[in-house]
């Protein structure tokens, strides 16, 4: 890809929302291993539209997500698609963490005596930015956590897995419609570190060609195309 | 799913305060007192109950998908799981489940997504969002699809392996099997009673269930 339109090094326990629009592609990159960024997608006019977890799962046959698999939304079209992926692996239905559960793990550190160090939660994070655009909590919807790996066994009982994103491993998203982006860099809800230790990531956007009919993303299941042709007659219709 | 072992409840049908049968198809919304006991019976096997809870005093709470599983660390719902709002409170707790599996990863059927996931000539096909906005268009209070989060389905199976596949199984559920719980809230219980005709999550064969309500 040519240079970067946009760079932006975030901090851990960070927010950030923007909107990204079609033919652009976001690259998170995990800076020095262990990252988790907490994301919710919105169409950007229509936000009542927004990233499905079920859809996304079944309509991939897939617990996780890797590249070149897609970001359903809940009216049968695709948000974005994964084109690289050091990882192969992200976690998408674990939800965040509150702030019960930071307090209960970490303790209380607040910014009278941490400044902004102090601890955050991925709810919060979310409903703030959130509120930004005019949603709130009845938008709260399951997150991707990107960079996290959680796996079940076969009584479906989740264990987190650590170590598995490692410093410089990136992801890359290609947005298929215009799209509001939110996203925290909180730590994953079931990271057993006992340490309250969030990491920070780097944020690029790149201008991208269109895609193709035969894209890996929507050849890897059939879903895809149909939900990618949906997606192409929403901006035919609306453009 | 093999060392299940079926928690059956004392509960007479004969005693409830209510009994309902919602039929294939259909949405159903009533409200389940704190300390009430709620089943839902699958009368004739392999059906979806495709379920949502709300704080019956402030719907802006509401069951959720991610903290109901984060909160047990486990994807399938039985006997003892608190189902969690989105604000990590406990809605309801199962108290009985003759079943043993029920999925909370996949969702309710759209017209939309009956169209990304089958063929373009499904679109026509009711779907459960279709009855989860009209019942919460008839519950009041202004919602809509905005309000329609990731639900409960009471006896569908939808397994995942530990390398990350995900299916739709054929049920594991019969008839009369069934799941009851204990209410820790006033909450509005959201069903539709899943029309899908597209997958073997009720065999091809939409069905009713029954719910019953007991102080």
């Amino acid at each position: 890809m040519t240079d970067p339109i946009y760079t932006l090094d975030l901090s851990g326990a960070g927010m950030w929302s923007r909107i990204i629009g079609r033919h652009k592609t976001l690259r998170l990159t995990d800076l020095e291993g262990g990252a988790n960024i907490g994301m919710l997608l919105y169409h950007a006019s229509e936000r009542h539209e927004r990233y499905n977890m079920p859809d996304t799962l079944k309509g991939q046959h897939i617990f996780y997500l890797r590249a070149p698999y897609c970001l359903h939304s809940d009216m049968g079209r695709i948000l974005a698609s994964i084109t690289q992926d050091t990882t192969g692996w992200h976690d998408t239905v674990c939800g965040g963490s509150d702030a019960a559960l930071v307090r209960q793990k970490f303790g209380d550190k607040t910014f009278q005596t941490a400044r902004n160090d102090f601890h955050r939660n991925a709810r919060e994070c979310f409903l703030i930015e959130l509120s930004k655009w005019g949603l709130g909590e009845r938008d709260l919807v399951p997150n991707l956590n990107w960079f996290s790996k959680v796996v079940a066994d076969e009584a479906g009982r989740l264990s987190f897995v650590s170590g598995h994103s490692k410093a410089g491993d990136h992801v890359d998203l290609r947005f298929e419609m215009d799209t509001l982006v939110v996203l925290n860099t909180c730590p994953h809800p079931l990271d057993p570190d006992p340490a309250y230790h969030p990491r920070p990531v780097r944020l690029e956007v790149f201008r991208n060609d269109p895609p193709a009919a035969d894209d890996p993303s929507f050849t890897v299941r059939p879903e895809n195309a149909r939900a990618w042709r949906n997606t192409e007659d929403f901006y035919l219709l609306a453009q | 799913m093999s060392t299940f072992i079926p928690a059956f409840s004392d509960l007479n049908a004969a005693t409830a305060i209510y009994d309902h049968t919602i039929l294939a198809g259909d949405h159903w919304v009533h409200e389940v007192k704190r300390g009430q006991t709620l089943r839902i019976v699958d009368l004739e096997g392999n059906q979806a109950a495709d379920t949502l809870f709300y704080n019956a005093h402030d719907p802006l709470e509401r069951y959720s998908a991610s903290d109901t599983i984060r909160h047990q660390a486990a994807l399938y719902l039985t006997t003892g799981t608190r189902l969690m709002s989105t604000r990590g409170n406990p809605l309801l707790t199962i108290v009985a489940d003759t079943c043993g599996n029920h999925d909370t990863l996949g969702g309710a059927c759209s017209r939309e997504s009956n169209v990304m996931r089958y063929a373009f000539d499904k679109e026509p096909m009711h779907a459960c969002r279709d009855s989860f906005i009209r019942g919460v268009q008839c519950w009041s209070h202004g919602l809509g699809k905005r309000d329609i989060t990731c639900n409960i389905n009471f006896f569908m199976n939808v397994p995942v392996s530990p390398d990350g596949q995900l299916r739709f199984a054929d049920g594991v559920s019969g008839p009369g099997y069934y799941v009851e719980m204990r209410a820790e809230m006033d909450v509005i219980a959201l069903i539709s009673n899943c029309p899908q005709l597209n997958n073997p999550c009720n065999a091809y064969n939409p069905t009713p269930v029954q719910v019953l309500i007991w102080d």
